[in-house]
Order: C-alpha cells, then structure tokens, then sequence
C-alpha cells in the first residue's frame, strides 16, 4: 500500500474494469477500439509511474525482502488462501512489459479485427489481468487462479479470431498448458500439506513456504511438476510443439500477446516458484535444464531456417531465444539471471514487433508464404526498415535490445558451464542465417506476385516506432533495467 | 580535443539518421551528398586534432581513455560505452576518416542519378559510424558493437542493388560468413574474461586494464585457446583462410563501397584487432604461428586465383585477399608495426585502385551504353588502351600499381619489404621463417604480375571496344579524379612515414610513433630467442634486393605475356586447360563450401522439423490426445467446433476446479 491506495490491487483489476466498460458500447466498433486503448493506455500509465517512483520507495513493512510493495488480505482463511500481492524489481519489469505489449497488442487489431470485436477487446483486457495478477500473486492458490484465467482469453483468441487450423491449434495449446498446470495444481498443494504438516501452520502464502524443510525424494516430484508446466510454457524442448500452431493460427494481437507475455509466465514461474522453493531440487535438475536450453536454442533456430510460412519462422525463432533464457536461469548466477529478466522483456519487444509486423503484412497480402513475397525495400521502404531493424534485434546485432540480454546470459553462464555456452554460441550465428535469408527473400529480389501492397499507416508506424524505440533504448542503455534487478537477483541467488 | 573523441563517432551518426530518415523527401543529391561527406570529414577534422594533441604530448603519456556513459553493468560484467585514443588508434581514425571522406566525395560522382542515392549515403555513414566505434573502442564489447556493424553496413551495402539476386546472395554470404567468425571472437572474449577473473580476479574486457594484467597471462595453455578464437574472428572479417570466399563475391557492391570497405577499412579489422590486443597474442606462439602460416598462405593462394580472372574488380578483390595476407603474416612474426604499416598504405594504394576501376568502369559503362552494347564493362578483355582516353586514372592507377607491385621509392615496397625481412628474421618461428618469407616472396612476384597484367589489359594495347563507343570514352569528373589524385599522391609518398633505419635516409616516425602502443608485447617476446635472431645489415640488404628482382621478374612476364607477345596466354590455357579452370574456378572452394556445411545444413533443417517436430513430437502427442479423446466424450464434443462449447465447457471447469478446492 502507497499512502493507502491498494496500488497492485489496482494494477491488477483496472483492466477487468476496464472490459466491463466495453459492455455499454458492445455494438459500436469505434468506441470499444478507443476504449480498449484507452483502458489499457491508463494502465501502461500506471505501471509507468511505479517505475519512475520506483526509487522512492521504501521497503513494504511485513514484506519478504526486496519487496517495496505489498498488499496482504486474508481470504479464505479455513485453508490459509490469503491474498498476497508483492511487487520487487523482476516483477516491476514484467508488469512494465504486461503494459506495454497489451497496449501494442490493442493497437495492432485496430484493423484485422471485424467480427465481434467487443468480445475481442474485452478478452484481451481480461489476460491483461489475469497476467498482471501471475506477475504479482505471492500466494500459491492465487497465483494458480490467475494462471488459469490467463489461458482462456487465449484459448478463445485462437479458436474464434485464428487462421487455418485453429480450433486444432487451440485446442493443442489448451490440452498442453492445462496438463502442464494440473500437475502443478497438485504440486501446490503437496507442499501445503508438507509445510503445514510439519510446522502446524496450513498456508499457501510464498514467503512462509520457501522455509520448508522437503525430503529430497519428495522434492524432486514436487519440482519437477512445477518445471513441467512452467517448461510447456516457456516453451522448453521437446514440449514447444504447441507453440508454432498457436502462433501461427492465431490472430496478431494473440501472436504478440503469446509471445510477448504468456512465455514469459514460465519463465517467471520457474525463478519465483521454482527455484525459491526447491533450491535443492532445482540445483540437481539443472543439467538437465541447461542441456534442453541449449538443444532448444540450437534446435528451434535450426528448424526456424527451414520455415516457409513467416509466422512460424518467428515462432521457431521464439523457441531458440527462450532456450537463451532457460540457459541463464539454470545457470543461476546474478549475471545470468539478470541477463534472463532482461532477456525476456527484449524478447517481448522484438518478437512482439516481428509479429505485428509479419500480421501487417497478413492483412494486406493475406498470405503469410515467405515465397509469396519479394521486393518489398522498392515498393513499402518504410515497412522493411522497420523489418530489417526488427530482424537484426532478432539475429543479436550488438547496440540493439537481444545483444545486451544474451550477452548477460552467457557471460554468466561460463562460469557454471561453459561447453553448453560455447555450443550456445551457436545460437547466435544460426539466427542470422534464417535472418538474413527471410530478409533476402521479403525485400530483395524481385516480387513474385503482383500484390498491391500498401506502405506502413500512421497508426501502424506509431507501434513500430515505440517498439523500435524500446528496441534501441534497450540495447544502447539497459543500465537502469540492470539496476532494477540487482536486489532481487542478489536476494534469489543468495549474493546480496 | 581528447576529451571530444566521441564527436567522432557521432558525426556519421548524425548524418546517417538524417538521410536515412529524410533523405527520401529532399531527393537534392547534392544535399544527401553533402551532408554525409560534411559529417565524415568533421570527423576527419576532429581526428586531426586528436592526433595533433597526441603528437604534443610525451610518448608515454598518449593514452587517454573517455567513458561516455555505463553500457552493461551486471554483477561482475562491466562493459561502459568507452573510447581508447592512442597512437594505434589515432593512426585508424586518420586512415578511416581521411581515405573515407575520399570516397564520400567520390560517391557522390559515382552514384549520381541512382534511385537509392539517400539510401546509399546513408549506409556508408553508419558504416563509418561502425568502423570508428570499432577502432575506438576502449573494451572488447564496444570494439565487438562496430565489429559486427561493419558487417551489416557490408551486408546492406553489398546488397545495394537489391533486386539482382546475386547480389543478395553475395551480400548474405559476407554476413553469414563474418558470423562465423563473430563466433570466435566472443568465445575469445570469454575465455580471457573468465580467466582472468576466475584465477586473478580481474574481471575486465578493458583493453588497457588487459593489458596492466598481461603479465598474469600464461604463456601458451589458455591463452592459445583464446588468441585462436579471436583469430577465427578474424579470419572472418578479415577474409583469409578458410572464411574468405565472401569477399570476391562482395565486389555486387557498388565500386567505391568495395574500395572503403573491402578494401581500406573494414577487412583490415581482424588485422587492427590483433594488433590492438599484441601483449595477449604474442604469449601463445602457437598462435603467431597459425597466423603467420594462414597468412602466407592467404598471400599466395588469392594471388594465383588474381592471375586468371577476367573482372577488374575480381582481380582486385584477390589482390585485396592476398595483402591482408601479408598483414597477417606480419603480425604473426611479431612484425606488428610493419602489419599495421602495410595496413596504411593499402588502404591509400588499393583505396586508389578500386576508385582508379571505378572510374574505368563509370567510363566504360557509360561508352557501351551509348553504343547500345550489352558488353560486361567490368571485363578487361572488353578494354585497353584506355591511357589515352582517361589519361588522370591512369596515371593514378600506374602509381598505385608500382606501389602494390613493391618497386623502391613507392609506399607499398617499404611496407612489403618490412614485413618479408621480418618474416625471414623474427625470433619467434625458428625454421619456419625461411618457408614464411619465400611464400611471401612468391606471392609478392604474383602481385606484381597480376597487377601488371591488369594495367597492361586495361590501359596498354588496341581499345577492344567498338568504335562507336570508343567515342563515347572520356575521363571522369573531378569529384571523382580528385580523390584518385589525393590517394595516388599517398600511394607513392605515404610510406616515407616508416623509412626502415637501414636506409637511413629518414628516421622511422612510424616505428616510434607505434613503439608504446607494441612495447609491453616486444617485452613478452624477449622470451624467445631462436637462433638467426641477429642477422647482418648485408643479408638484409641482400633480401632487399631480391625482393626488388622478384618484383621486377613478375612485371617483366606480365609485359611478355600480354605486351610483347598476347599470344602465350592463350597457347598457355590450351596446354595446360585444367589447371586454368581451376584457377579460373577459383579452385572450386564455394562448390565445396556448398557440398560440406551449406547443403547439410539445410537438409538438416527440413529434416528436423518435418521429420522430428511434426513426426516424433506431434505424433506422440496427438496420439496421446486421440485416446484420450476415445476414452472422453466430452473432449470428442470439444473437437464439435462450435465456439460457444469451448467458452461454456472451459468457464464451467474453472468454476468447478476453483469451487472444489475452495469449499471441499
């Protein structure tokens, strides 16, 4: 609580309002556009503002350390559920991004959206919530909760507004992320159970179970689960199948959306959760983790090169750059965890642009056939600059956002294991390869088909400027990023 | 002055953004071309002053670093946005500012009326931009920022004429080659980083804190690991063997692209590199030797692919290969002033060049096209005799020849000659030496000869055009001879800088100017003494006069061969018609490059995704999902595809899952 105001309360549940306001204007397309955006314009404002105060606060009385806001209820107090919201540095930076991508994520299906766009806007403000409330809960059962609202907005977004074989690809990522999350529903409560039967105390809240003492059998199952359905959501190989239909079949808005965010609640669950929870645990499963890192890395990026549909040559390539962040998270070095936080917000950026921008031309072309293409820098310059940019973010061009993230990850990783960073290293050439190839293809050349295609809008150029901008701005300057997660990193790995 | 070296690389910032953000809208050439050469040579004009107040100061005293803001702060990683001026890279941002504003001018005659004009200059600003940042670097990871930037310049500046296909192809081969060797330099990097910082804790890619913790270094062990990663990197940039097909292929370029980057700045990177980092490299004599031996090698192997093309700017492409070959054979026997020596006047004499083909190709180009001939005007054997009708060009070009060709008197031979005596009496390779310098003396008759052939095919003899565009022949505008006349004029008189003492005519300013910069490395080499480390001022001149012989031998059969009597080439190709093809087929590497990595790895990719993802994965996981499906009815109503099932189904079960662990 800040001067009383329940500011993560807030942050959580502005959006749910925000999507009831669509229901007055259900029928009438321009205003729930506006009103969406606007919606989620005050919340990026908000988020906006706690990071400019960041510095400002003071450590929240009560808080586990490292959280400088908190906000604890008691709810169902007969199983010691509580409501436990906590903000520090790593969350601070996913609710920035949650913001900021749900913004570019309105904005994007200003266009391609025609039917039922109220239903369209009012799930996207809703998975803005139920992300925002994963990227804050601290209580288990809460932080579940929140976890499974997130995924039927999406599972919806898929199967009503998606191209192609959508309702395979929906429900394809339904069946893999609710079998995933059911084993972790169990795991959450064999640690309530193991807590509150060895110290009396029956509580799901995070701060209360890291303390518990589990027998490394037990442990290992335990964690495991958790790894399972955090892992389907990253997505780690050989579980990421589900990830190139749902890219590909969705609409833009859930393309970025997924991308941009939902990978990032794995990823987010591993290092709040995961780790926290089952030090033990988690460091004996580590080789294991670095090596599904590396071959996702070497994997996603070798399978994106022999793409033909765009869509899913992003989403391979998806699969490889999170393979980065798996690497820095099993790592668990300072460096190499900050590198993955960080790595995770410019995976956000970049590949949400990638998408928006291969949904641009989508709308236009309506084909998504890299074949179809050609010659685009003589007929939309405007569109391949920002597609060459995007792209050489993508392929790790030092000075831009992915460089400084997998840069960290590897520098911190070497120490811990340095054949999987040097084979790592593949990673970074593979993703010029299928780059420069996609490049070559789109924008050089002469055009195969005659389409006519039209250059970037205003509104469309605004998106990919912000976006282009953030690129650049991470790239050149992730110094205050860095500083953010200094503290919470060095509480997590135990090097303050 | 120091304190603004960041304005340096600033300024073709400046003018990059500007035309590549409004340089579609003004359309005015000479806008667009003012501005990016106005920006580049601000930074000329500040690099003068850097090296005028570099020169005021003590010789010890010219170090000077500036951090201009924190890059990358994590835990024990520390990389700030920094720049290191010394006299090593004082003598980099003169070469890239002075022969870059050059060719700035020159662009803006030679690109005149192309549709990408604003797009062109916008490029060769942010490539400048990246060079500069590469040479100014002052910690690895900046110098690594400008180092793969150079590469993208190069990409998009090979793929300038984007619509033809081989330039594309051209232009994704230098970068995925450069990539390759990006490869070594960051595992380099890691190597000395964790090093360092695991055995000494010294945790730093700082060049000059690096170099106060040399003396930590072992000899050899790790050190050779990481000097042979950095040396792959530079193999890459730097075209030498095996990573070196790309840069012929660059020439899709636009001609004066190829003379700054691939041949005066950007391919003599790996060169500046291992020079900058010296007092690492010469710990592992391992690694000098690989490098002497891939650079003698380079040396010789481009020259004989030079003798047998049939393009201007090919043949010069392989003379570009086959001199940073002898770079690196300098800095592989230590020789690391004569490298960085031979790096200077190449970038005057092959800049002035690849500007001289230009020019013959801009002339040659506009005569065919008047004629209405389709003729190749990049094809020597569509020219000659053009002296008369381009009597500056010529001129210039025959300067820079002789100077390439290494005859006394002109800036290439000083250089040449350091770096084959140096070869023949370093004390690092024992006797190895004797085979490093008769390859390099091998290769140095090559050049001559080749280039000869060239300037005897392009300038000497019968005009083998028609002679309806023989008409058309007339010499370019001054904003193209000029940069010719200003290069040719360093071509001949640039190496004065650095008279070896044996002369005597003048002292070595290049030496001593250079002497700090390599002083901590030439302290680390006081540890191996090989014999025939000390040789006679007579052998010495011995070999100097040879190399002078073998330079003339070279010209002389060229003179043969297509002055006295054009016939023996023909008679020479009909004898011997293998070995020409595969000379001419440049030894057929890229046919092999494509049967060994290329091929497999795109059948590797198909094959994992349609073999492993959809087969294996999926198959396992749909086959999980069918029975599953047959065992459930209400999954078999999901699959029914009526949306409204899937809302009510999925709302209803999160409600139960929800209510059943609440109130249980």
């Amino acid at each position: 609580m800040v001067n009383g105001y329940p500011l993560l309360t807030i942050l959580v549940f502005l959006p749910l309002a925000g999507a009831l306001f669509l229901i007055p204007v259900w029928k009438r397309p321009e205003w729930l556009r506006r009103l969406a955006l606007g919606a989620g314009v005050v919340e990026l404002a908000l988020a906006g503002w706690l990071t400019v105060r960041w510095q400002a606060f003071q450590q929240a009385p009560g808080a586990p350390a490292g959280f400088l806001l908190w906000e604890d209820l008691p709810w169902i107090e007969g199983f010691g559920i509580r409501y436990t919201v906590g903000m520090d540095g790593i969350s601070l930076l996913m609710v920035i991004l949650t913001a900021f991508i749900t913004v570019i994520a309105l904005a994007v299906s200003w266009r391609g959206i025609r039917e039922r766009v109220a239903l369209h806007y009012l799930l996207i403000l809703v998975m803005e919530s139920g992300i925002m409330g994963v990227f804050l809960s601290l209580d288990l059962i809460l932080f579940y909760l929140f976890w499974e609202v997130m995924l039927v907005p999406m599972f919806l977004l898929i199967g009503i507004w998606g191209h192609g074989r959508r309702i395979y690809s929906a429900v394809k990522f339904f069946l893999y992320t609710m079998f995933g999350s059911l084993l972790m529903l169990l795991a959450i409560i064999g640690v309530y159970l193991v807590h509150g039967s060895e110290t009396g105390s029956y509580t799901f809240a995070l701060p209360a179970l890291v303390n518990t003492r589990i027998a490394p059998d037990l442990a290992g199952w335990l964690f495991a689960a958790f790894l399972l359905a955090f892992a389907i959501k990253v997505p780690l190989f050989p579980l990421h199948t589900w990830l190139p239909d749902a890219h590909t079949d969705a609409p833009t808005a859930g393309s970025v959306l997924l991308a941009g965010l939902l990978l990032k609640t794995g990823a987010y669950g591993i290092i709040r959760f995961g780790y926290p929870l089952f030090p033990q645990a988690a460091a004996s499963f580590a080789p294991l983790l670095t090596v599904l890192a590396v071959v996702g890395i070497i994997y996603g990026s070798w399978v994106a090169y022999a793409q033909t549909d765009m869509k899913r040559l992003v989403a391979y390539s998806s699969v490889g750059h999170m393979g980065f962040v798996a690497l820095g998270i099993a790592a668990w070095t300072p460096v190499s965890l900050s590198g993955s936080v960080l790595q995770m917000v410019n995976h956000g950026v970049t590949t949400g642009a990638l998408f928006a921008l291969v949904g641009m031309l989508d709308e236009r072309a309506e084909t998504r056939e890299i074949a179809a293409f050609g010659g685009l820098w003589g007929k939309i310059p405007l569109f391949s600059a920002f597609f060459l940019l995007f792209s050489m973010a993508s392929a790790g061009l030092p000075g831009l956002n992915n460089f400084a993230g997998e840069f960290i990850i590897l520098a911190g990783s070497f120490r811990v294991s340095p054949l999987a960073v040097v084979l790592a290293f593949i990673g970074i050439i593979l993703p010029l390869v299928y780059t420069v190839r996609l490049v070559q293809q789109l924008l050089f050349v002469t055009e195969r088909q005659p389409l006519a295609l039209a250059d970037i809008s205003l509104r469309e150029g605004g998106v990919l400027a912000v976006l282009a901008l953030a690129a650049i701005y991470l790239g050149v300057h992730p110094a205050p990023v860095l500083d953010l997660l200094k503290v919470p990193v060095g509480l997590l790995t135990g090097t303050p | 002055m120091l304190e603004y070296v960041w304005l340096i690389p600033l300024f073709p910032l400046l003018g990059a953004v500007f035309n590549g953000l409004l340089g579609k809208k003004i359309k005015n050439e000479a806008v667009i071309g003012g501005i990016a050469t106005l920006m580049i040579f601000c930074s000329f004009l500040v690099s003068c002053g850097i090296l005028m107040q570099l020169i005021g100061l003590p010789a010890e005293e010219r170090v000077f670093e500036k951090v201009v803001f924190p890059w990358i702060h994590s835990g024990n990683f520390k990389a700030d946005m920094a720049f290191l001026v010394d006299p090593l890279s004082a003598i980099m941002i003169m070469v890239v500012t002075g022969v870059g504003s050059l060719i700035h001018l020159y662009s803006i005659g030679y690109m005149h009326g192309e549709e990408g004009f604003y797009r062109y200059f916008s490029y060769l600003n942010l490539f400048a931009m990246s060079m500069l940042l590469l040479v100014l670097g002052g910690n690895m990871l900046v110098m690594f920022i400008g180092w793969e930037g150079v590469g993208l310049c190069s990409y998009l500046l090979i793929g300038y004429y984007f619509h033809k296909k081989s330039a594309g192809d051209a232009a994704k081969k230098a970068f995925v080659m450069n990539r390759v060797g990006d490869f070594g330099f960051l595992i380099g990097l890691f190597t000395l980083y964790w090093w360092l910082g695991s055995n000494h804790n010294v945790w730093t890619i700082n060049f000059t804190e690096i170099k106060a913790a040399s003396s930590l270094l072992p000899y050899g062990g790790v050190v050779t690991i990481a000097t042979l990663c950095f040396f792959v990197g530079a193999t890459g940039k730097s075209a030498q063997i095996p990573l070196y097909t790309w840069l012929p292929d660059a020439m899709e370029g636009p001609t004066p692209v190829s003379a700054l980057i691939h041949a005066a700045t950007m391919v003599t990177a790996g060169v500046y590199m291992i020079g900058r980092m010296s007092f690492v490299f010469v710990k592992a004599p391992d690694t000098m030797m690989v490098i002497a031996i891939v650079g003698a090698a380079t040396a010789i192997f481009a020259a004989t692919i030079g003798t047998a093309q049939n393009d201007i700017k090919r043949v010069l492409a392989y003379s570009t290969v086959s001199q940073l070959g002898f770079m690196f054979l300098a800095m592989g026997v230590g020789a690391f002033t004569a490298g960085v020596f031979h790096l200077m006047t190449h970038a005057f004499f092959k800049a002035c060049l690849f500007l001289g083909s230009g020019s013959v190709i801009h002339a040659m180009h506009h005569a065919l096209h008047h004629a209405h001939s389709h003729d190749d005007p990049q094809d020597m054997r569509n020219m000659g005799g053009l002296r008369k009708a381009m009597p500056i060009t010529f001129i210039t070009f025959l300067v820079s020849t002789i100077a390439i060709a290494g005859i006394p008197g002109f800036s290439g031979f000083f250089s040449k000659d350091e770096i084959l005596w140096q070869a023949f009496a370093n004390p690092f390779h024992g006797g190895l030496n004797i085979f490093l310098w008769g390859t390099g003396a091998i290769a140095a008759c090559f050049t001559a000869f080749y280039m000869f052939r060239l300037v005897f095919m392009t300038f000497f003899g019968e005009c083998r055009i028609t002679a309806k565009s023989k008409d058309h022949l007339h010499e370019s505008p001054l904003v193209i001879t000029i940069p010719l006349m200003v290069l040719g004029f360093l071509a001949v008189f640039g190496g004065y800088v650095g008279m070896p003492k044996l002369l005597g005519m003048l002292p070595n300013y290049f030496e001593h100017w250079l002497e700090p910069v390599f002083a901590t490395a030439q302290g680390y080499a006081q540890t191996y003494v090989h014999a025939g480390a000390h040789h006679s001022h007579a052998l010495e001149w011995g070999l100097m006069g040879l190399s002078v012989v073998i330079a003339v031998i070279g010209i002389a059969i060229a003179y043969i061969l297509y002055i006295a009597s054009p016939s023996i080439p023909a008679r020479f190709t009909a004898t011997f018609p293998a070995l020409h093809r595969a000379v001419y087929n440049k030894w057929y590497i890229d046919e092999l490059y494509d049967f060994l990595f290329i091929n497999p790895c795109k059948a590797l990719g198909s094959f994992l995704w349609k073999g492993f993802d959809v087969l294996v994965i999926d198959g396992i996981v749909d086959g999980v999902a069918k029975v599953v499906m047959g065992l459930s009815g209400m999954l078999k109503n999901l699959q029914s595809g009526y949306v409204h099932n899937y809302a009510l189904s999925m709302a209803l079960g999160v409600v139960v899952i929800i209510a059943f662990y609440i109130f249980r």
